[in-house]
């Protein structure tokens, strides 16, 4: 489904991501785990297409098609969820205004007609309902005053609805309570855990994994994955540190 | 005012003479009293050219005026509003210029006597080498205590090569007063418009949500609500 064949990439002429390699199949889940400062972020920002993470070197393809060749929000209509660590305050626009608009860009780049406000409506207490998540907070501006922990359950709820192929979860357990994280947890599984679907989750911790078990863990250390196994390397890396595991 | 303003006239500074020439001499402003204890609301779309409207409430009138001002190539919205005792008037104006326009809206409230409370609300949108500007005057007479004026300005750029000017200007001769205001010009938010678009937003259909967040506040609790959003949403899409 996604393949990065010797990344580089740059932000403000610093070299971040120095050569990484990684495959990702549908129905596999993965988990990138690393160090600070090791190009987690920039990885989920790079395929993504955030503006000033610049590609210098290598490719990543996407469901047969160049990512990087497809603006930002033509990545997201190809199916590409990118979960943000930080997710974004967007005031006067509404969850679900932002949802509708967001859903019926990706129906139309399709070409599929726009679903109806009764549809959408009952599409979005159904993800709502999965995440717990009341929907008085889907009327209220886009992540504006909810906690750490609602805006991570908002995220869940808008990949939810927005359905795709392979997403990229950046530190989606950073902030969140125990019982918060249950839940995210399993809403990734419940949503994301599917033969034609895909995870790449970004997390310092094992403590999310407790919740959706990776297929593959890799060690990303200075721009590039250093190890890579089975879920038992991050119990590993969680006994022994990054130093331990990457020396 | 009989002969064409120059640019020392501070009223005028922001003005395109040139279309002005075209239209001068102006015609006067449509004058509307409101009666002791009466209320009034007018919405304008002003689509180009120099619209005024001098306004005076009586002992407890309230009036709200929702306007909308974009242009074709010169745009200007005069208000004047003079508030005798206990009155209320609230301004709630939008203005959108693109590609070489000029867009002004020039609002001067009096507070003639006590306890009268006023409120502005304008927000431009320049793109391109527009320039939007606004100039919002709040005169409080000697004696009028009790006086509450607000006035808040914002203004967002579309393109570097835009321009926004935004005067909030307070005179004031009353000692009891409480007179707000504030005025900020920025840009859109680009993490935000990353976010549109990284849930499937075009860029241009997310800079209209954005932009229709930013002028939504000046329309609120307007009589045609729904008719002003929806014009302000058609004019911001052309701006795009």
């Amino acid at each position: 489904m996604l393949t990065i064949e010797n990344l580089h990439a740059s932000v403000a002429d610093k070299p971040i991501l120095k050569g990484l390699n990684l495959s990702i199949n549908a129905g596999e889940i993965h988990a990138i785990m690393g160090p600070n400062g090791a190009g987690k972020s920039t990885t989920g920002y790079v395929l993504g297409g955030r503006p000033g993470y610049e590609v210098t070197q290598g490719s990543a393809t996407f469901g047969g098609q160049d990512l990087f060749e497809l603006e930002p929000h033509e990545r997201a209509a190809a199916g590409l969820f990118l979960g943000f660590q930080y997710p974004v305050e967007i005031p006067g626009v509404s969850n679900l205004q932002f949802l509708r608009e967001a859903l019926n860009s990706q129906r139309k780049f399709h070409d599929l007609p726009p679903l109806s406000g009764g549809e959408f409506l009952k599409l979005a207490k159904e993800k709502a309902a999965l995440l717990k998540m009341d929907m008085e907070m889907m009327k209220r501006p886009v992540n504006v005053g909810f906690s750490g922990g609602e805006k991570k359950r908002a995220e869940m709820v808008q990949m939810g609805i927005l359905n795709p192929k392979l997403a990229i979860l950046d530190e989606t357990d950073s902030g969140l309570d125990i019982d918060a994280l249950r839940i995210c947890g399993e809403g990734i599984n419940a949503i994301m855990r599917k033969p034609d679907k895909a995870v790449l989750l970004i997390t310092h911790y094992q403590r999310l994994l407790d919740y959706v078990k990776p297929d593959f863990v890799h060690v990303l250390a200075d721009g590039r994955i250093v190890k890579s196994g089975g879920p038992e390397l991050a119990l590993e890396l969680e006994e022994a540190g990054y130093e331990g595991v990457v020396a | 005012m009989s002969n064409l303003p120059t640019r020392k006239a501070e009223d005028w500074r922001y003005a395109d003479l040139a279309a002005l020439e075209k239209l001068w001499p102006l015609p006067d402003a449509e004058s509307i009293t409101v009666a002791a204890g009466d209320s009034f609301a007018c919405a304008i779309i002003n689509k180009g050219g120099v619209t005024r409207l001098s306004l005076t409430l009586e002992a407890g009138a309230r009036a709200a005026v929702h306007v909308l001002n974009s242009a074709d190539a010169y745009a200007r919205i005069e208000i004047e509003a003079t508030l005798h005792e206990g009155a209320d008037f609230t301004l709630g104006g939008v203005q959108l210029a693109g590609g070489a326009q000029t867009a002004e809206i020039v609002a001067t409230v009096r507070h003639m006597e006590p306890n009268a409370n006023s409120r502005q609300i304008l927000r431009s949108v320049a793109a391109g080498t527009a320039t939007a500007s606004v100039l919002g005057k709040v005169y409080v007479a000697k004696g009028a205590d009790g006086t509450d004026g607000q006035q808040s300005m914002r203004a967002m750029l579309l393109d570097r090569s835009a321009t926004a000017n935004a005067r909030p200007e307070l005179e004031i001769h009353a000692d009891d007063v409480k007179c707000a205001h504030g005025c900020a010009i920025g840009e859109l938010d680009a993490n935000g418009l990353f976010y549109m678009a990284a849930r499937g937003i075009e860029p241009a259909r997310a800079k209209a949500l954005m932009l229709q967040a930013f002028v939504a506040e000046a329309f609120d609790g307007a009589e045609d609500e729904d008719h002003l959003h929806a014009a302000a949403q058609a004019a911001l899409e052309a701006l795009l």
